[in-house]
């Protein structure tokens, strides 16, 4: 079943990743790429890995390619322009793919990597907690590890937001902490007017 | 005979189908009729009399408007992606009924009981956006993709805001197993509950339940008057009838996990209470009915806020996730950790 469960998921995530790169539209693209996020998420459900698939899901799908698709939709991309190069810049993009892929085999493929090489891992009991063990492991052996990375993503914060933060002193904002403030006396005032008499 | 069925409902597929059954229909006819209550509800909340004509007293309203919805013909929109055009509506609802398999109701009473159940509903919302999404960019309309535009922004904005508003729960209840943060809420009744402690947390989290499901005064996906319908308003008959459907769940589903994760779920507020007596008595026990009536008053909630508010402006909502809510949890988790260190009783006290 479990065996059945992968290569599903496998073949699912390897041909979604395949569209990907291969369809022309990059709206379409972006769905594939979800869908690919989606299949590595389940594999990693079968690795008893449940607390990083189901973050997987929250962040990748749920947040950063969300954010993707809205620069996507909103980008006016040329179909045509993107093809236009393809011909010319063949030979170069073989050339760095037939090297990646030799660097690839040469580290994954051969004997170092080799499956008779590991021991399959142990099945865990019914009450085995992913989460716990992970932090477990995350406060104690790999504080430092994980500060750090808490640090450059701080930093990360702090660039995007210094590069669209300008000073424009010249437009016109609306302060809306005044406006939320606003009394209904300061807009309205209620006048006691004497009847007069019709002459 | 009764042998027979008892041995069939043992299969392990059997039984986990009747489960997922005996969730999904009462769900979908709550839905149903959750549509009826809120137009009754507002209906007198504007001196008018709401639905009253199918039926006895409008009961079958609900009903005919699912008939008239089956019957009518679903339009595709000329330029329209017609796999994407389907494929949205079922995201939205499938993420939408996904998500009720692990909310339980009861101690026993729950389909799957997994450790991660707070992620694994976070994750399914944060899937049902694309519903929105998919039908916005797929009907090939101007309104549609403003919509879309509009709600992607939202509800990433407001996720992390409930996102943190989870985290406070999760810190007291050191679990983010559902059935064991009603659990830890156990003891003490009425003061027992997580509300009391993490009251800024609590009300953050129904607002931003409020704006995740772009309902009143956060419907700016919406936006009848600017954008006619929002994503799907090149959608018709059956199609719609799904999103209708979808939002519905959500609002159910926001408004159960309110109760269950604040307010103690199915235990009763006068559990160990001497009070009048009242924790000898069966109102004491906890049960299903102290959570269905909950989740009531969170679902009643919902229409009071469309009869009551008007709808914000889009950067005053964006002001309100970013700059309010998202630096109030923040601090309160602070809080909820100083609380944590010096074991406040009831609810920190290491068990």
């Amino acid at each position: 079943m479990e065996t059945i469960l992968f290569y599903v998921f496998s073949t699912f995530m390897v041909l979604s990743a395949l569209m990907v790169i291969t369809v022309h539209n990059p709206v379409r693209a972006a769905f594939f790429l979800v869908l690919t996020f989606f299949a590595s998420a389940a594999v990693w459900l079968l690795l008893e890995a449940e607390f990083l698939a189901v973050i997987l899901i929250i962040v990748y799908v749920g947040a950063v390619m969300v954010l993707f698709l809205f620069v996507v939709m909103m980008l006016d991309v040329n179909l045509a322009e993107l093809k236009s190069g393809f011909v010319k810049n063949l030979p170069i993009a073989l050339a760095v793919a037939l090297v990646m892929f030799g660097t690839i085999y040469y580290v994954v493929g051969g004997s170092q990597f080799d499956i008779h090489n590991f021991v399959p891992p142990e099945r865990h009991a019914a009450d085995y907690s992913n989460i716990s063990e992970l932090g477990k492991v995350l406060y104690t052996e790999y504080v430092f590890a994980f500060e750090i990375a808490a640090v450059i993503l701080l930093v990360g914060i702090i660039a995007a937001i210094s590069l669209t933060l300008r000073r424009r002193p010249n437009t016109r904002h609306q302060k809306i902490e005044e406006q939320v403030a606003v009394k209904s006396e300061d807009r309205l005032r209620v006048v006691k007017l004497e009847p007069q008499e019709r002459k | 005979m009764l042998d027979l069925i008892l041995s069939i409902y043992e299969i392990p597929v059997i039984n986990i189908l009747v489960k997922i059954i005996a969730i999904l229909v009462p769900l979908l006819l709550t839905v149903a009729y959750f549509t009826y209550i809120e137009r009754k509800v507002i209906g007198y909340m504007q001196v008018r009399i709401g639905p009253n004509r199918v039926g006895p007293r409008g009961w079958l309203q609900p009903i005919a408007d699912a008939m008239k919805l089956m019957f009518k013909e679903i339009i595709f929109p000329s330029g329209a992606n017609r796999v994407l055009f389907i494929i949205a509506p079922t995201i939205a609802i499938s993420t939408a009924l996904a998500a009720w398999a692990v909310v339980p109701f009861g101690s026993e009473m729950v389909l799957a009981d997994i450790n991660v159940a707070l992620l694994y509903i976070l994750a399914m919302t944060s899937i049902g956006v694309y519903g929105v999404i998919l039908a916005g960019w797929s009907s090939n309309s101007k309104y549609a993709i403003m919509s879309t535009l509009r709600t992607a922004a939202q509800v990433v904005s407001y996720e992390i805001a409930m996102g943190f508003a989870l985290v406070g729960v999760v810190m007291a209840a050191r679990s983010l197993n559902i059935g064991e943060i009603v659990m830890g809420q156990g003891g003490s009744g009425i003061l027992g509950w997580y509300m009391w402690p993490l009251m800024p947390l609590f009300v953050i989290y129904f607002v931003s339940g409020v704006a995740e499901t772009n309902r009143a005064p956060f419907d700016v996906a919406e936006g009848e008057s600017e954008i006619v319908a929002g994503f799907h308003v090149e959608y018709s008959g059956i199609l719609f009838a799904i999103f209708f459907l979808a939002e519905y769940a959500n609002m159910i589903l926001i408004s159960v996990l309110a109760a269950l994760m604040f307010m103690g779920g199915w235990l009763s507020p006068f559990e160990g209470v001497s009070f009048l007596g009242l924790g000898s008595t069966f109102l004491a026990g906890s049960s299903i009915i102290w959570l269905i009536s909950k989740t009531v008053i969170f679902m009643f909630l919902f229409l009071w806020f469309r009869a009551t508010f008007p709808r914000y402006r889009y950067d005053q909502i964006m002001r309100l996730g970013w700059k309010v809510f998202i630096p109030i949890t923040i601090v309160w988790i602070y809080v909820v950790g100083i609380m944590y260190y010096v074991e406040l009783a009831p609810w920190f006290t290491k068990g």
